[in-house]
Parts: structure tokens; sequence; C-alpha cells
């Protein structure tokens, strides 16, 4: 066979969404192309949506697991609105996300899986593929699971594995012609199967050979005119390497415990989508790092109490269900002015919700969430790496000011990746000036008072049980001055709840201005965000820009207590627009707080923003008249 | 002599803090006993932290002159367990009532007793809840008429030993408030063993419950009903040990006439792997109305829990050295753009 002859086309980007079954190993064939996409170097951004249950009804709309990735030679911040090429491994990926596809978008369709049993599943009259229902599409059908079979027949033949295991290896082939097609080299991935079926080396050779015959299937076949490049992106010089959010969080905790000179300590209980974080902790036992995974989510947080009472960087993970569950104890934490960090990776609600989609609806649950007067510092995340500083700013707030920090992520965040430029370890914050454990006793008479406060950041000394001399007792019942003994007196409760108040304006005094993006400088529409939203609508912003309209915009990392400035930067615009993946919940805040009448963009789709649709929701506000 | 190492005594385990329980509560004899047995042990204040939740027994750490936590209901267990993991060098006690053990933190219980967690669990059960004034507890009797049961309870009591042996606790005994001599065997027993250990102590709640031990606790009808548990020894009791314990071809125990015991009668082995007989034993009284097994029920040797958290830290330095950060950051799938 000859290879056939193609034009090679350059693109500035492409988006690129894989879909199948939950069992076709999307989320595999995603994460391969996006680590040799990364290779290439383009920046990246990506975009895993798949089903709560572990194996739904197969070949069923509910069954429909997909990845999609968008690569740039710019700098880009969203995982991109609509796929330039859909690859369906059955009809009911078809079904799902042909809506998505662009105008004339490339479909890669897995032929072999349209069968009636199968289009019937999804929903199908007659076969799409066949009845000229997509001609406004680049269609190419492919016998993927036919040409996986005959890829590997002779170690069929041979005994090497079964017909079953040899149709699993078909998302390699998949891969390897989109490989092709986009000129990414497939020996990262090679090298990354010989690693994982490193006790099973047969499994290893036939997904490659899969993987090489969908490359070769690319090259030599007529049916793919066009292949595509994407160049280099210009990325500010450095080390890079992909992260999601899951593992950024974690690499920020051991960084954080390496920096402040504590041990790790992470009590979780496994909940959708945080669990990776106990998992992944659980791997660095090196780093002194321990593990438990508790009984119930009240266990998780009081084993992190018990852990900070005695002197570790304490932390737990869980999603909104699970943070429910702890708020009595955050605020004991709160009360005993214990520093912890408690990591809510956000998912759909409420109740049991949404597991595997994303949401932002907890903001108010963490700030306001517990009985009585309990307030927290709260810290959200803005990005799949930022999620690595955030979780050191966590640390620095908590072993600062004696107090559990609540650390905000989402799904969005949790699972998809960006390229990370590496940070060297000695660049990071010292956290060692965040606190000093009291060793001396530093009340009168050599006696020793727990609650006696440092006059700038109002924290109470941290005397660790061990330490000869300071023994004293913290708990949940309201406390007098300097002892901490406890107290039921009306005047001292009333004063004790300012002072826990004002103990968290310290915190906002002692952040750094906000940095508001305004290029323009004649904006009259400011944007403020947080949380996961920054990416979409930086890009929203930009593209408005493109289109004319300046448009300014500032993201909130720290969302309890807000930025002191923000009130008067906000003044400052004659729009204030907030867009949020839940029904306004910082919106109201910053009404509540400014008395502006902040335009709040609500979607709880499950999803991240569509730029598009901020775009088109911020030019509405923009244009609406404000009354005289 | 140091001063560090002089001899402590009582008083050095005792806080400034007025002890505010109702007078005549049965938590005083215990609260005694307690800081006279630290002292004894030669336990340090520094290195001993007590961890309570909510409930009369819980004011107990604010007693002691030591490093102390009153933390949330039914959850001491829970913030023991995050601080036995990360501190191996200090001597950890939650103390717990029946509602605050039994009821809202029952879950918490059972798992720091079957993990083995390095902890010494006080229990008092006082069959009652006696901060929230008079409501039935989980461990007052069917029947029992409170401010929640005017009826009586149809609740089926928990049997708290029977409980922790159930979830395979590694040492498991019962103990009287008032028998200063008893107790502080028991509690230097618990202290002194490695991993969980697991107390109950009858303890009179003389406002809501009063007398609810009397069967056990008044010199007139003490010695009718207590059996006591002697390591080694046949398990008989009664003024001139005239009751004797035997077992049964279908596992249970009974009491029978000591005359009539004959070969069946049960010597008392603590130390037994297998937990069924001293679940048997458990079995043998319900609620302390009658004849009530006092003692060690069980005390085994198994690994303990924050033991093995660090020897896998330390195996995993061992394998793989110290942890390194820049080795961390860079692990993976790295690119260098010039
Ligand atoms: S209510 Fe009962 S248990 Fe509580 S302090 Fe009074 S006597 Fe003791």
């Amino acid at each position: 066979m000859s290879v056939a002859e193609h034009h090679k086309v350059t693109l500035s980007n492409a988006v690129i969404r894989f879909a199948g079954d939950s069992g076709d190993g999307m989320q595999l064939t995603g994460d391969r192309f996006t680590s040799q996409t990364a290779m290439v170097g383009n920046d990246l951004a990506t975009l895993p949506d798949f089903p709560a249950e572990i194996r739904a009804p197969a070949g069923t709309l509910a069954g429909v697991s997909s990845f999609q990735l968008h690569f740039s030679e710019k700098d880009i911040h969203t995982p991109g609105d609509a796929p330039d090429v859909l690859v369906a491994m059955n009809p009911a990926a078809l079904m799902k996300h042909l809506g998505a596809l662009k105008a004339g978008g490339t479909i890669i369709a897995n032929s072999d899986a349209f069968t009636e049993r199968n289009l019937h599943k999804a929903g199908y009259e007659s076969n799409p593929l066949e009845d000229g229902s997509l001609t406004d599409y680049q269609l190419h059908v492919v016998k993927l699971t036919d040409l996986t079979l005959r890829a590997l027949e002779e170690r069929i033949q041979a005994g090497e594995l079964n017909k079953k295991e040899a149709e699993r290896c078909k998302n390699m082939l998949a891969l390897g012609l989109v490989s092709w097609m986009f000129h990414r080299p497939v020996d990262d991935t090679e090298a990354w199967l010989r690693q994982k079926f490193a006790a099973k080396p047969v499994l290893a050779e036939a997904n490659i050979t899969a993987l090489r015959a969908g490359w070769n299937y690319g090259n030599t076949t007529e049916a793919f005119v066009y292949s595509y490049e994407v160049p280099a992106a210009k990325l500010p010089s450095g080390r890079y390497r992909n992260i999601t959010g899951n593992q950024a969080l974690t690499y920020g905790l051991v960084a954080a415990s390496v920096r402040s000179g504590l041990p790790l300590f992470c009590g979780s209980y496994p909940i959708t989508p945080a669990s990776d974080i106990l998992q992944e902790l659980s791997k660095q036992k090196h780093f002194g790092v321990s593990t438990f995974q508790a009984e119930d989510e009240i266990a998780a947080i009081g084993s992190v109490i018990g852990a900070a009472f005695g002197g570790a960087l304490a932390v737990t993970a869980s999603s909104g269900p699970g943070i429910a569950l702890k708020s009595e104890a955050m605020g004991l934490a709160m009360i005993t002015e214990l520093p912890l960090i408690v990591i809510d990776v956000m998912r759909g609600g409420p109740s049991t919700g949404l597991p595997t989609k994303t949401e932002q609806s907890d903001l108010l649950q963490v700030i306001f969430g517990r009985n009585g007067e309990a307030p927290i510092p709260v810290v959200a995340a803005s990005s799949p790496a930022n999620c690595f500083d955030t979780a050191l700013e966590a640390a620095r707030i908590a072993l600062t000011y004696r107090t559990p920090v609540v650390l905000l992520s989402d799904g969005y965040l949790a699972n998809s990746a960006e390229p990370w430029r590496l940070p060297t370890a000695d660049s990071l914050p010292d956290l060692t000036e965040a606190f000093a454990f009291t060793t001396e006793p530093n009340g009168p008479d050599g006696t020793y008072l727990p609650y006696l406060r440092d006059e700038q950041t109002l924290a109470r000394p941290w005397a660790v049980p061990g330490t000869p001399g300071l023994e004293h007792r913290v708990g949940g019942i309201e406390k007098e001055d300097d002892t901490g003994h406890i107290s039921y007196d009306a005047a001292n409760h009333d004063r004790w709840t300012r002072l826990r108040h004002a103990r968290l304006q310290r915190i906002a005094e002692g952040l750094a201005p906000l940095a508001v993006e305004d290029p323009d400088g004649d904006a009259e529409v400011l944007v403020v965000g947080w949380g996961s939203t920054e990416g979409p609508i930086r890009a929203a912003c930009q593209q408005l820009r493109d289109k004319g309209h300046p448009v300014a915009r500032v993201h909130i990392r720290h969302v309890a207590p807000l930025p002191p400035d923000l009130p008067d930067i906000m003044r400052r615009y004659r729009t204030v627009v907030c867009p949020e993946n839940n029904m306004g919940q910082l919106a109201m805040l910053l009404r509540a707080q400014t008395l502006i009448d902040v335009k709040a963009f609500n979607r709880v789709s499950g999803l991240p923003f569509a730029s598009a649709d901020l775009v088109a929701a911020i030019e509405a506000f923009a244009s609406e008249e404000v009354p005289a | 002599m140091t001063e560090a190492q002089a001899k402590l005594t009582k008083k050095d385990f005792t806080s400034d803090r007025e002890v505010r329980w109702c007078p005549g509560c049965g938590d005083y004899a215990i609260l005694a006993s307690v800081q006279t047995m630290l002292a004894e042990s030669g336990a340090r204040p520094e290195s001993t932290v007590f961890i309570s939740g909510i409930g009369c027994s819980s004011r107990f750490p604010y007693y002691m002159d030591t490093y102390g936590f009153h933390s949330i209901h039914g959850r001491a267990p829970t913030l023991a367990t995050g601080l036995a993991i990360t501190r191996p060098d200090l001597d950890i006690w939650v103390v717990t009532g029946d509602g605050d053990g039994l009821s809202i933190g029952g879950n918490h219980l059972i798992h720091a007793l079957r993990r083995n967690v390095n902890l010494t669990i006080l229990l008092f059960n006082n069959e009652i809840y006696g901060l929230t004034k008079g409501q039935y507890s989980p461990t007052s009797p069917l029947g029992a008429v409170h401010k929640t049961t005017p009826m009586g309870s149809i609740d089926r009591p928990v049997n708290p030993v029977s409980l922790a042996l159930g979830a395979e606790a590694t040492f498991v005994a019962r103990s009287i408030d008032n028998d200063r001599k008893h107790l502080t065997e028991t509690l230097m027993a618990a202290h002194e063993h490695p991993g969980a250990s697991f107390v109950e102590i009858y303890q009179n709640c003389n406002v809501f419950n009063d007398g609810a031990f009397d069967a056990l606790r008044t010199p007139a009808q003490r010695d009718d009903n207590q059996i006591r548990l002697r390591e080694g020894e046949p398990i008989t009791f009664g003024r001139n040990g005239e009751h004797a314990v035997v077992a049964l071809d279908d596992g249970s125990m009974q009491i029978v006439p000591t005359g009539e015991a004959g070969e069946r009668i049960v010597v008392h082995d603590p130390r037994r792997d297998e937990p069924t007989t001293a679940f048997a034993l458990s079995r043998l009284a319900h609620n302390p109305t009658g004849p009530t097994p006092i003692g060690i029920f069980r005390q085994v040797k198994r690994p303990v829990y924050d033991v093995l958290v660090r020897e896998q830290i330390a195996s995993a330095k061992a394998q793989r050295g110290e942890g390194d950060l820049d080795d961390l950051l860079n692990s993976g799938n790295v690119w260098d753009v010039f």
C-alpha cells in the first residue's frame, strides 16, 4: 500500500472530544492524547466528563463518558466550547455529543458499534452514518473494532490474548489515528503502556500494535486527506508538566509540610470527586505523611483536629455532603483556634446531587454553614495548577492565624489538566515564619495562658502536648480572656463573638492588593469571579475586547474574608457582573457588603461555563440602561 | 534527682478548676482514682492527654492538670485517633459516657477499638442522660421509666462489654466507681496495655438514676452479686463462693451452685485470643441488677494501629529515601520550554 496524499493544515488551536461507552477507555485515551500534546509544547486545557455509575448500562446515553481537550499555540484558559473533532465510539456517544460539534466539524465514528441494538439504545430510528443526516460534517466512518481485531489477529492466533482483550485495544487504535491526524508523536504513550502493563507485557504489546495500526491507517488510507498541525505555544521558559487540580492540591500540601517543617496528617473519608487527595497523599509516606481513612466524615475531621492539637499540619478533604457532616466539628476547630485545612472539592448538589459534575454551590455552606457565629476563612482555587499555590496559601493563613481554613476546589478543577510551570522548592513561601510552638510560660507566676493573643494577628499561642509546664485544656464552650477558662458571662460572649470576626478581618488586612485586569483602562464593566470560572471569564473578557468592548475583570481567591479593596474597585465601574456556577451566592454577598446592584449570571449545568455564553451575558448586562 | 524526675502525687494531676459535678456523683470517686493511679504509675502530666465528648463525664479533662480537650458529642475517639497517629510519645485517654460513647458516638468507639489505636477509653455508664436532665440512655434497661419513656423504655439496651468484645477490642474490663481498689487495679492494667483498652465503669448518678447499681455497689448486696474475674482462677462468687460459672455445650455460660459445677466450671483466661469465651461471660448479666462479672474480660496482644502507621512511614523512607520536594514536583512527564 502506498502512502496516500495528504495536505497538512496549520491551525492555531483545536478542540477535540473523545466520546464512548464508560467501558471504552475514553478517559485514558484523553489523558494520553493530553500528554502527547503537552510534549509537543501546546498550551492546553482539558474537560473530563463521566457518569457517576462505575459502569452505567452499556450503549446507553447515560453510560457515555467523554474527554475534551483544547490545545493551542497561544495561551488558553478553557477546555473550549465546541469541539472541532468528535470521536464517537458508539451511537450513544454521537447522539449525546453531536449537538456540541462545530458546524462543519469532523466526526470519526466507529461503525462497528453502530449495530441495530446500539442504535436503538441511543434512540436512533435509522443509522446516521448511512442515512445522510450527517452531510454537513466531515464524516469519517472507520471500522475501529474490526481494524483492531485484524491488527491483533496474529497475537490472538498465537494465544497471547483472547478476542475480548483484543477488542479492548480499540481505543488505542483510535488514539493512534487521531495522533496521526494532529501530528502528535506516540512514543510517550508506548513507553507509558509498557510501564502500565509491566506485569502483562503481552497486553502492552497488543495495545502498542493497535496504537501503531491506528497511526498507519491514517497515514496510508485515502480517506484522510487533511492532517493538522498546531504549533507549539510560546509559553514562558521553564520546566513544565501537566497537572490536574487534585494532584496539584496534594503536591501543595506536601510542599506546605516541607516548607513549614510540620508533619502532614490527612484524615479523610472517600467521596467523589475528592478521593484522589487521600489516595495520592497515601503514596507520599516518605515525606513523613500519615494518612488515615476514617470511618466517616465526622471521624475524618475529628482526627484532623486531634492531629492539629498535637502540632501536625492537618488536612481533611471532602465534597459538599461530607462538609455538611463536618460542620459541627469545624465549629469546634474554630473556637479552639487550631490550624487545619478543610478541602471542599465541590460537586453538583443538593444532597447526593451530581457526584461527578462540577458546581460552585457550596460557597455559602462553607462560609456560614455552622451553628452560631463561627467565621472561618475560605480560599478558592482558580485553575488546576493554581490548586498548588492555593494549598500553600491555605496553610499560611491556618498557621499564621491559628484557624481552620476552607479550601474550595471543584469537580472541574479536580479532574482537568493544564501545563504547569514547575516552581523550585526553594522559591516557595517559607512557612516557618508563620508560627512557632510556645515552649515557655507566658503568664504571671510561670503560668500558661492559652488564649493570650498576638496583638497583630490576634492568634493564640500554640503549645502542644508534651511541653512541660504548659498543660492546658481547650474545648467548645465559650471562654474567658487569656486563660480560656469556661465563661458563661453575657458581655464576655458578645465580646468574644466580635473578637472572632475581628480575627478574620486581620486576615483581610494582611492580603496583597487585588490585581484588576483592565488593559484598555476605560472599561465601564467589571466582571468579578471566583474559583474555577477564571478560565472561561478570562477568555470571555478577551473575546469581548477583541470585539471592541472594553471590559475589566478581577478574580477573588480569598472569598472569606473578602479583600478589603474590593468594594472600592467595584465602585469604579458602572456595571459589575458576577458569573457563577450556582444561583448567585457570591453576588449576594457582594450586594450585601457593598450595596452595589451586582448583576448575577448563573448556570448550574454540571459543566464549566462556555465562554460564548459568558460573552453574550456580559454584553447584555453592559448594554442595560443604568437608571439615572 | 532532678525535679522533672521527682515522684509525683495526686496533686500534680489535679487542676485548679472547681469540680462541678452534683454532690454525691460517682464521677468524684473515679476522678480521684485516676489522679492517684497516674501519680503512682509514673505518668507525666505534660505527656498525658485527656479527651472527652459531651456529657457529665466529659467535664473530666477540666479537672486534670494534664493536656486536655473537651470536644463535641460522641467524637472524642476521633480526635484521640488523630493525635495518637501523629504523637506516639503521648499517653492518651478518652473519657466518655453511655450516651456519648454508645449512642451518638457508637460508630467511633467501634472503629477505635477494632483498629486497636493506642488509647485508654473510660466509659462511665450511669444508664441515664444526666447533663440533659434525665432521659433514658442506650444502656437503660427495658421498662425504665424516665423523662422520655413515661410508659417504660421499649429500647433494648446495649451491653457495653459485649459491644467492645464484638469489635474485637484487645483489652476489655468492667469496674465500679466506689470500689477504689478494684478500679485502680483495673485502670493500671488498662493503662499498661498496648493498643486500645476499654473500661466500663458503673457510675451512680444520684440525681437522675440513683441506685441503678446498688446490687453491685452496696455492702449489703455486693458480695452476692459481684462475679470477680481473676486470671487463672475458677469463676466462683457469693459470700462463701457458693455460686459458680459453668460453660454449656451451646457455648453459653450459666450460674450454678458450686457443688454442682464439677469439671464444667470456667477457669478465667482473659488472654485467650478468641473472644468467644469472654463474650459468653459478658452475656451473664444484661443489666447489673443481679450477679454481674467485674474485672478484665479480655487482654490480648495485637498489632497497634498507630505503631503500624509509623512503621509504614519508616519503611517508605527506607525504601525511597527521605522525600525530596523538587523530585516530587518533577516526577512524571516533564518538558522544557526555552
Ligand atoms: S447529673 Fe448525675 S451524672 Fe451528672 S453530675 Fe449530676 S449526679 Fe453526676
